[in-house]
């Protein structure tokens, strides 16, 4: 009996480790010289998520790197056209699966990289890249730690403190005074925007009156909210993946709460309104992106051939979510194809051999108009932006609302 | 803290707690007739959910007639697996049926990833089960306040079967000696079956319970709730159906508390340690001394 129940313990705790487990990348080592263009094919990675937590919006930036990629597949450099090609990978939205997934990246002879979607894997990753002299563009993974101390990372979205400082000035623009945060716990995307948030909000003169934490795939917020709700809040800030919004929308609503919820980049995606229906009616959000933005002409240009290429294939709606809205992850993927394509452009009439390291030289000086807005890098790799914009869920899809600057 | 948030996470965890009863009682059944701890109970839970979907949003049926069927299709899942890959191994070392679960339990997890996929899809909404209620001062859903009302309904039910009917009278035998009992004409086979059916049934609602509230499903979600009500399940003492639903409710109960209280990432540690405390101090856990009443 005794026996049978020490072995019991033993299952369930080999169980349980396993679920923490998982693979440990190997240490490669890096040539600093990087990794040369040869034959007449041009291998760009694409670091995303596809499964896993944050798979969904992964595979919205994918689609969109697909499409850059369908719409500028050739590149002439010093006389020869080059076909670029795509090497996808998924990270598993996991940091440990990250790292392997980037090496595999590397063995494979990519001479850049897109994405991904997620600072944790971003952040995980970066190490790789740079060792191998890879330049990496990151696509949405907004926390600072990414291009920070990294000289091969950069990326075409606004940055966390950005984002956190905006939906606080947001949040006192509608003139709430109290604000409740509800963050993941040991996510980077999540707890730092949580913190950005609270600074901002707090040097505007705000009081945060509960601030909460969640682990990892929880489900049942119930708890959580009960405490949120007895504080009473204006307004809850929920920077948070997509499956835990899907979760967390119906559950405030089942516990009675009429505070407005507000959100980060990572909410814009049709799944939210789907899933949660009435219960994610009036969700304000910060995004990169808008598709009624009608003031800028590459973005009306990527929206009516991005719509096209979604309903040209029927399985391309379904990893959209079932529609062809455009999410901002897919324009800021386009954005980060088209930035490594004009480093390629920029490499026309240099000398000597074309590396992956005279890409990372190349990416410092562009400069171009992408969807989301202009483009350039700053000493840091990020790129230089000012506005953000905010989303509303009404009547189950997303109005544009307003643009919002920090203050 | 105040009474009404007290109260509101009181509500929670008795639910939560109800659920998790549903699905020990399956852990400790199972136990108790054939020795056997079936770690693909969490799957089978997991695999319900997914018969909800397939139902409701693929073949359009409503509610009423989706809730049959998962039942039907859940219960039917329990009863091949038991057939397939438990009853071959009736007189092998107990050992090996017990790898064999676990086999079962990743083959489910990782057929759901290939049929499924990895991510996440949203469990269908029973709009009376979805409802906002306000009872005083508290506000919850329909399904938060009848899971615990459920679950006690369904005990009473179990228990008056297993000691008022004749196959609840040789399930009792079987669980105190199975080879004198298969002597004495039982046939041990439907008893056996007819175990699974009642777990794998109460698993199926405790699905349809869970996921109503939560409704995101993944081929993992059963793993950790199937965990924890197999630690409910050693808790309340492993063989015993009274135990299996204290022990849910007492989970259910410190875990809501333990989030209440700020430290929401410790509430899963707390659940592991009662585990091995309980191995340490009181391997028989709360009611499992009286090995007469096993079943």
């Amino acid at each position: 009996m005794k026996k049978l129940f020490a072995l019991a313990m033993a299952t369930v705790m080999t169980l349980s480790l396993a679920a923490c487990g998982g693979d440990t990348g190997n240490n490669g080592g890096g040539d600093a010289a990087g990794i040369a263009i040869s034959g007449n094919t041009i291998k760009i990675g694409v670091f995303e998520p596809t499964t896993g937590e944050n798979g969904g919006g992964g595979m919205q930036e994918v689609l969109g790197v697909r499409f850059a990629n369908q719409v500028a597949p050739t590149v002439d450099i010093n006389g020869t056209t080059y076909n670029i090609e795509l090497v996808e990978v998924d990270n598993q939205s996991d940091k440990t699966a990250a790292v392997t997934a980037a090496q595999s990246l590397i063995s494979s002879g990519v001479v850049a990289v897109l994405g991904s979607y997620g600072s944790g894997v971003s952040i995980a990753a970066g190490q790789t890249f740079a060792d191998a002299g890879v330049p990496a563009m990151g696509c949405s993974c907004t926390n600072p730690q990414v291009t920070l101390g990294n000289d091969f990372y950069f990326r075409t979205c606004f940055l966390d403190p950005f984002q956190g400082t905006v939906m606080a000035s947001y949040a006192m623009d509608q003139g709430y005074k109290t604000a409740a945060l509800i963050s993941q716990n040991g996510d980077d995307y999540s707890t730092g925007l949580a913190a950005f948030f609270r600074q901002a909000f707090e040097g505007m003169g705000g009081t945060i009156v509960a601030d909460e934490t969640y682990q990892t795939n929880e489900s049942d917020f119930n708890a959580i909210l009960t405490s949120v709700k007895a504080a009473n809040p204006d307004c809850i800030f929920i920077p948070s993946s997509i499956a835990t919004a899907t979760l967390i929308l119906p559950q405030a609503k089942a516990n009675g709460i009429t505070a407005q919820i507000i959100a980060s980049d990572t909410w814009e995606n049709e799944t939210i309104i789907s899933a949660a229906g009435d219960a994610a009616e009036g969700v304000a959000l910060s995004t990169f992106f808008d598709e009624n933005d009608e003031e800028n002409p590459v973005a009306k240009e990527f929206v009516t051939g991005f719509k096209a290429y979604l309903n040209s294939n029927p399985n391309n709606l379904t990893l959209n979510g079932g529609s062809d809205g455009v999410a901002a992850v897919s324009a800021l993927g386009y954005d980060a194809y088209m930035a490594v394509y004009e480093a390629l452009k920029a490499l026309d009439g240099t000398e000597g051999d074309l590396t992956s390291v005279s890409i990372r030289d190349a990416l410092k000086g562009v400069s171009f108009n992408g969807v989301t807005g202009s483009i350039s890098f700053d000493e840091n790799g990020d790129a230089l932006k000012n506005v953000a914009y905010i989303k509303q869920i009404k009547d189950g899809k997303f109005q544009f609302l307003k643009t919002q600057s920090a203050e | 803290m105040t009474s009404t948030a007290f109260l509101q996470y009181c509500l929670t965890g008795i639910s939560i707690g109800g659920i998790y009863a549903l699905i020990a009682i399956g852990y400790t059944m199972v136990y108790g007739i054939l020795r056997l701890i079936n770690f693909a109970h969490g799957d089978i839970f997991m695999m319900a959910a997914y018969f909800m979907i397939f139902a409701m949003v693929d073949f359009a049926l409503p509610w009423y007639v989706s809730i049959i069927l998962v039942l039907t299709a859940t219960v039917v899942l329990g009863v091949v697996i038991e057939k397939v890959a438990y009853k071959p191994l009736r007189s092998a070392p107990r050992m090996s049926i017990m790898i064999s679960a676990i086999g079962v339990s990743y083959l489910l997890q990782n057929l759901a990833t290939y049929l499924f996929s990895a991510l996440p899809k949203g469990y269908p909404t029973i709009a009376f089960l979805t409802k906002t209620i306000r009872i005083g001062t508290l506000s919850t859903s329909v399904v938060t306040f009848i899971t615990p009302i459920l679950t006690l309904a369904f005990v009473f039910i179990l228990i008056q079967l297993i000691n008022h009917t004749k196959m609840g009278m040789a399930m009792r035998a079987v669980s105190k000696d199975f080879e004198t009992s298969q002597l004495m004409g039982i046939k041990i086979n439907r008893v056996i079956s007819f175990t699974f059916v009642i777990g794998c049934f109460l698993a199926a609602v405790g699905s349809i319970l869970y996921f109503t509230p939560r409704p995101s499903v993944y081929p993992l979600a059963g793993s950790l709730p199937g965990l924890k009500c197999f630690i409910a399940a050693v808790f309340g003492g492993i063989g015993s159906i009274p135990g299996a639903v204290l022990g849910g409710f007492l989970i259910g109960l410190s875990e809501t508390f333990i989030k209440a209280a700020g430290y929401s990432e410790f509430s899963d540690v707390f659940t592991f340690i009662l585990l091995i405390v309980v191995l340490l101090f009181k391997p028989t856990g709360l009611f499992g001394e009286k090995i007469t009443e096993k079943v």
